[in-house]
């Protein structure tokens, strides 16, 4: 069976390891939050000026001071700093978070990414997003393996318009777990009872099926 | 200490000098921190062909919003403007030219700006349209594009506390833009939620020096929040 969102968001946060500094992005990643595994703790940067994000408030602790990148009220976590946008992008683009999740249209077996913009529809900007995937070391996509139409989303070459080159290592996907290296995509997990054939006949780039491919565990 | 005294007591006084065809920065993201009532004098006042510079565009009837509804703003340069329908049809139409500028190079743009540097090196948006004409270069085996500063001849800010010699302090997520426009403005105007006597903020705790900013005003604020989200 293919992933929920949930489970994707659950096997994502399988990622998350211990004095983590995070960048969750908007849809599927931001559910990352709520599988946090026990006894791990991490540190949620919010590009507009927040790190240590708690959970959203209680009606009586709504503060329209502070919000999260999603324009959303939130709470912050023990241990929190507020600072300015270009200090932020400094965190990101200095390379200081630990690990950025984020959601995409489109991606390459080079590690391009296509997230932003669909051309002939309306053009809402690419936020942070930019940003996060030139300046971060660790970078998780959560992504449909196709869409509706059952068209490959994995590509040989992003035929939308990049959000970023060359810097995507890792893809969830509703199917699959794989990595990106040496131009290939790489299957390293399969959702509980997805056939390998099916990931093959839903991956249009170059795909490496080499050693073991476990199922996965959520 | 009347030099210093950059209080003024009313909006005419706070954005005298403003004309069409000028370049504003807004401080704020989404509606969080937004200097509201400048805005809305700006958009009493009537000026047209602004050239604006703020992360979003408000949303319809608040914020930059209203003075999309005016057609007073003829350039945006912002990274996020999803959450205005009017703006939608603006950029579609022509009407307006919108230049999407990724958040963190948006950030640095105007610090760079404001701090005499007109230029600097990026990794973000090489090899995607953002980076479409700029110059390229290579550091350590790594691509960068060029991005050139942003001033403006009026920056509008929001902070929570002024005293009377525009030392600024923010509160919460609302500082966001606010402390680098206040550099990159010919003219910084404050709006703040209160004023105190210059001596009363503890230095060590002002974001924003005063050096930076030409005049403070008292605002009231409605605060008006984008997505109201609670623990259920």
């Amino acid at each position: 069976m293919a992933l929920t969102r949930e489970q994707i968001a659950q096997r994502i946060a399988q990622e998350l390891q211990d004095g983590y500094y995070v960048n969750l992005g908007i849809g599927i990643p931001t559910l990352v939050a709520n599988y946090i595994p026990t006894g791990v703790n991490v540190m949620l940067q919010s590009e507009n000026g927040l790190l240590g994000m708690g959970p959203y408030p209680t009606e009586d602790a709504v503060d329209p001071d502070l919000i999260n990148a999603g324009k959303e009220t939130v709470t912050t976590a023990t241990g929190a700093a507020f600072f300015s946008s270009a200090e932020s992008f400094a965190m990101i683009r200095g390379g200081h978070v630990d690990l950025t999740v984020l959601g995409a249209f489109e991606v390459d077996v080079n590690g391009d990414i296509a997230s932003y913009m669909i051309p002939g529809k309306l053009v809402k900007g690419m936020g942070g997003a930019m940003d996060l995937v030139a300046g971060a070391r660790n970078i998780v996509v959560a992504m449909a393996h196709a869409n509706k139409q059952g068209e490959s989303k994995l590509l040989d070459k992003c035929t939308l318009p990049l959000t970023g080159v060359n810097c995507i290592n890792k893809v969830v996907t509703d199917l699959a777990v794989l990595e990106i290296y040496d131009g290939a995509f790489h299957l390293r997990e399969r959702a509980p009872g997805v056939e390998i054939e099916t990931i093959q006949s839903l991956t249009s780039g170059k795909l490496v099926i080499d050693g073991e491919v476990r199922e996965m565990v959520l | 200490m009347s030099g210093f005294n950059k209080v003024v007591n009313d909006y005419n006084a706070a954005l005298a000098g403003l004309d069409n065809n000028m370049t504003l920065m807004v401080g704020g993201f989404g509606l969080c921190g937004i200097p509201e009532g400048l805005i809305q004098r700006v958009h009493d006042m009537g000026v047209t062909g602004l050239t604006c510079i703020s992360n979003n565009a408000g949303v319809d009837g608040f914020g930059l919003g209203i003075l999309l509804e005016k057609r007073q703003i003829s350039t945006m340069i912002a990274s996020y403007v999803g959450e205005n329908a009017l703006f939608e049809e603006l950029s579609i139409s022509g009407e307006m030219d919108v230049i999407l500028t990724p958040q963190g190079s948006l950030a640095e743009k105007i610090r760079a700006g404001g701090a005499g540097i007109p230029a600097f090196y990026t990794a973000t948006g090489y090899g995607t349209p953002v980076g479409d004409d700029k110059e390229v270069r290579e550091f350590d085996g790594r691509p960068y594009i060029m991005e050139t500063a942003l001033t403006a001849d009026f920056a509008l800010v929001k902070a929570w506390k002024a005293d009377t010699m525009g030392n600024l302090i923010y509160r919460k997520t609302t500082q966001n833009f606010n402390p680098m426009m206040a550099t990159a403005g010919k003219i910084t105007v404050a709006e703040v939620e209160e004023i105190v006597e210059a001596g009363e903020l503890d230095p060590d705790h002002i974001h924003t020096p005063g050096i930076y900013v030409q005049r403070v005003i008292q605002g009231n604020f409605e605060k008006r929040i984008e997505r109201r989200t609670v623990r259920s």
